[in-house]
């Protein structure tokens, strides 16, 4: 049974028209920093007797799409839709991936060997959602800022201090901050130190796991203000993960939108945000809420909540809460295809 | 630097020498609050104004901690209308909760009090006031007239027991008088439904975890309701949720509303939420009310810098801007705030007389008020009752009204400029 579904997920998340079922491996194309072609990872369920693998979650079932040096994609979703899984899995975060490619700089970081990966580690960072969790109550913050550098010898031991100093500086923090302890700092101070922790080993690739969602609204737009300096000042290329449309609208240069395991819409923010296409998308966007007392309301409400990954919808993933579902939608999954240049759409609504 | 260290330092000594002064004041009050058999007319009181459910008048909550008193509240006045909708907006750690926690009498004991002020709560027939009540009366309050849906699904439901006797304890608590436990079943699976909860008898048997987010926040909200409360205090119910989910739940929200005839204090940082919700809006900062008026004065002509500075830092999909406006600096230190105006050290548009005292309410017209000196100076408009204005305030003019708004769209075109590389 399992076996099955396994083999029709494979034909669902076929989100290249090339690459059906199998995926058709990318060559390396050097304007691209990162691609990400058919990415699948999936967790296994254990149960039964000798907790034996009974199912499984497909967190992310084919995901493809190449990120462009210096520019930052968003992903956006709803909670369970894959969007930190991605994330991670591209880091080689989570144990190994079920399938797919990522070429980072051209190399498949999955076949790396653990030295190649370690030094590969300080060109891709992670800032976490939870900067309350995500920092050691118990080291200063001058040592969890420095203990990767001093880890990698990225740095001359005389220069060591001056460089944190320098690194600190950079993302808004105090000097005299380094021998503090995180619970001493605000949410949004804290939030910075993630940002240096990650910045401290002079990354090309960050990826912003929800940077912004624990922090307060004034605070909110310092964090993101940092983040684009920051970009300019070291051309980062950023992964930026977020439910909050109206800040990845404000940071992105393009926009993934992703539902249940799968990119179901990908291209320019612009392209986006002006022309929805795709029915999830169109739903999505009207749920934002408008800082406007008498802005006409023309939501398009999702009935229920979005289906177990264990066990998704055959055909289209979206057909349970779609206001346009049609038969086919039900049995087929539709293909990615290209509805304006650089804007691609996963639904039967746009085959012509 | 070394200065700064010394400011916030707390000797041994001097920390027990607050403690035990602070523990003499709130045993005072507390001793006050567990009396028996109090007699009514001791908190019995009248509505100024009949036609609001809720009236808080110059309450102070001040938390007696050990580093000194917090004074989390500080003088907060504003009205809930029946059956309107209150939005209370304001950064994490302004007072926002704190406030409709005093009216909750959910303060943590006994560190937490109210000491001045009052909460005026109408129970239609009669008046009264929560601040003075003692815990045994405020009991019958909770549930019945008074009920409130808190900010985290999962952690406000217990995990142990299943939903549906979760709820039927809500009913019987409160409302239980005469019910056999057929009724109280039969008003839960009611209410399940109510709240758009299609398998109800299901989900009567199912324990929280069980249930998603936005199905656990609808279990909230059924609790909320069970009783009929004539004010629901909402407190960030959507803030945990998917923006999906929490279109869901604002639809429920309203349409409750109206079923019920309830007014609802609406609690959030997110003003798009606000926006679509209130009909009243409260601006807080630091534990006082900067502003307050209907949606459409705040959202039109915000007139506080913090407003504006809160409206301008929040991206809105289809604007563009190329760096985001963020208030600079910090809320100052909850134990030691200063004796002016507590946004001055983060305002940008500071006028001379900031300097002074803290600025008292001004009104710009009869729904609109701010507390702050820039419109101070000015003609009264004619509409303006001088009795409504405040105690010293000299009212400002509508056209110094305007003033702000036309500065937050310069520097908007300012940011513009720049977006066009």
């Amino acid at each position: 049974m399992s076996k099955q579904s396994g083999s029709a997920g494979g034909k669902i998340s076929a989100s290249d028209t090339k690459g059906r079922g199998e995926y058709t491996p990318v060559t390396y194309d050097p304007q691209y920093i990162l691609m990400v072609n058919e990415l699948k990872k999936y967790f296994p369920i254990k149960g039964g007797m000798m907790s034996r693998t009974v199912g499984q979650v497909k967190a992310v079932d084919g995901v493809t799409f190449n990120l462009k040096r210096g520019t930052t994609m968003g992903l956006v979703g709803e909670s369970g839709c894959g969007k930190t899984t991605t994330g991670r899995t591209i880091l080689r975060l989570s144990g190994e991936k079920t399938g797919g490619q990522v070429l980072f700089n051209g190399k498949e970081v999955y076949e790396l060997s653990n030295k190649e990966m370690r030094s590969m580690r300080t060109k891709m960072q992670i800032i976490f959602q939870d900067p309350f969790s995500s920092l050691s109550p118990r080291l200063p913050v001058g040592e969890i800022i420095g203990e990767a550098v001093r880890e990698h010898n990225l740095v001359p031991k005389a220069e060591f201090n001056d460089y944190i100093d320098k690194v600190m500086d950079n993302c808004g923090l105090q000097p005299f901050h380094k021998e503090r302890y995180p619970h001493e700092f605000s949410g949004g101070q804290r939030q910075r130190i993630c940002i240096a922790r990650a910045l401290a080993l002079n990354p090309e690739f960050v990826v912003c796991d929800e940077p912004v969602s624990a922090l307060d609204v004034s605070i909110q737009a310092q964090i993101i203000n940092l983040l684009k300096e920051l970009q300019e000042q070291y051309k980062l290329t950023y992964l930026f993960i977020s439910h909050d449309l109206s800040v990845v609208e404000h940071i992105s240069d393009t926009v993934g939108v992703m539902y249940l395991g799968n990119l179901v819409e990908y291209g320019k923010t612009e392209d986006i945000f002006r022309n929805p296409l795709h029915p999830y998308t169109k739903a999505l966007f009207s749920a934002i809420p408008v800082p406007d007392p008498n802005a006409k309301m023309n939501r398009i409400v999702l009935e229920g909540s979005i289906p177990s990954p264990a066990n998704p919808p055959t055909g289209c993933k979206f057909h349970t809460r779609c206001a346009n579902c049609t038969q086919r939608c039900k049995e087929e999954a539709p293909m990615q295809r290209e509805v304006e240049p650089g804007h691609y759409v996963v639904c039967h609504l746009y085959d012509k | 630097m070394a200065k700064k260290k010394a400011e916030g330092y707390l000797s041994g000594r001097e920390s027990r020498r607050i403690s035990r002064a602070n523990r003499k004041v709130t045993n005072e009050l507390e001793k006050k609050r567990k009396r028996k058999k109090v007699p009514e007319s001791e908190y019995l009181t009248k509505m100024h104004d009949p036609d609001n459910a809720v009236e808080f008048d110059n309450l102070h909550t001040y938390f007696f901690t050990d580093a000194g008193t917090v004074k989390s509240v500080d003088g907060v006045s504003f009205e809930v209308p029946i059956g309107k909708t209150v939005g209370v907006v304001g950064e994490s750690g302004c007072g926002k909760s704190v406030t409709s926690l005093s009216l909750m009498q959910l303060l943590q004991r006994p560190q937490g009090q109210v000491v001045e002020g009052e909460i005026r709560l109408n129970l239609g027939d009669k008046a009264v006031d929560v601040a003075k009540m003692p815990y045994e009366a405020v009991q019958h309050l909770r549930g019945n007239f008074v009920s409130m849906i808190f900010q985290e699904p999962m952690t406000s439901l217990n995990p142990v027991f299943r939903i549906g006797d979760q709820i039927n304890e809500v009913i019987e608590l409160h409302d239980g008088e005469g019910k056999s436990k057929e009724d109280v079943k039969k008003r839960t699976i009611e209410l399940l439904e109510m709240v758009g909860i299609a398998n109800s008898e299901g989900v009567y048997r199912m324990f929280p975890h069980e249930l998603s987010g936005g199905m656990r926040q609808r279990v909230c909200i059924a609790m909320a309701l069970a009783c009929n409360p004539k004010v629901i205090i909402a407190d960030e119910p959507t803030t945990a949720l998917d923006v999906t989910i929490q279109a869901q739940v604002l639809d429920l929200l309203r349409s409750l509303k109206d079923k019920i005839n309830s007014s609802i204090m609406f609690i959030t940082h997110d003003l798009g939420v606000i926006a679509e919700m209130a009909d009243y809006v409260v601006v807080m900062y630091a534990g006082r009310i900067v502003e307050k008026g209907t949606a459409e004065d705040i959202f039109y002509h915000p007139a506080h810098p913090y407003t504006i500075g809160l409206m301008a830092s929040k991206p809105v999909v289809g604007r563009q801007v190329d760096k985001l406006y963020s208030i600079p600096g910090k809320v100052p230190n909850p134990v030691n705030m200063p004796d002016y105006c507590y946004f001055k050290d983060r305002c940008e548009m500071c006028v001379e007389k900031c300097g002074g005292e803290y600025p008292c309410e001004v009104s710009l017209s009869p729904t609109h008020k701010v507390s702050c000196y820039r419109y101070y100076d000015g003609q009264m408009p004619e509409d303006v009752n001088p009795a409504a204005a405040g105690e010293k305030a000299e009212n400002g003019d509508p056209a110094e009204g305007q003033k702000p708004g036309d500065l937050s769209t310069a520097a908007d075109k300012d940011q513009e400029g720049g977006d066009v590389s």
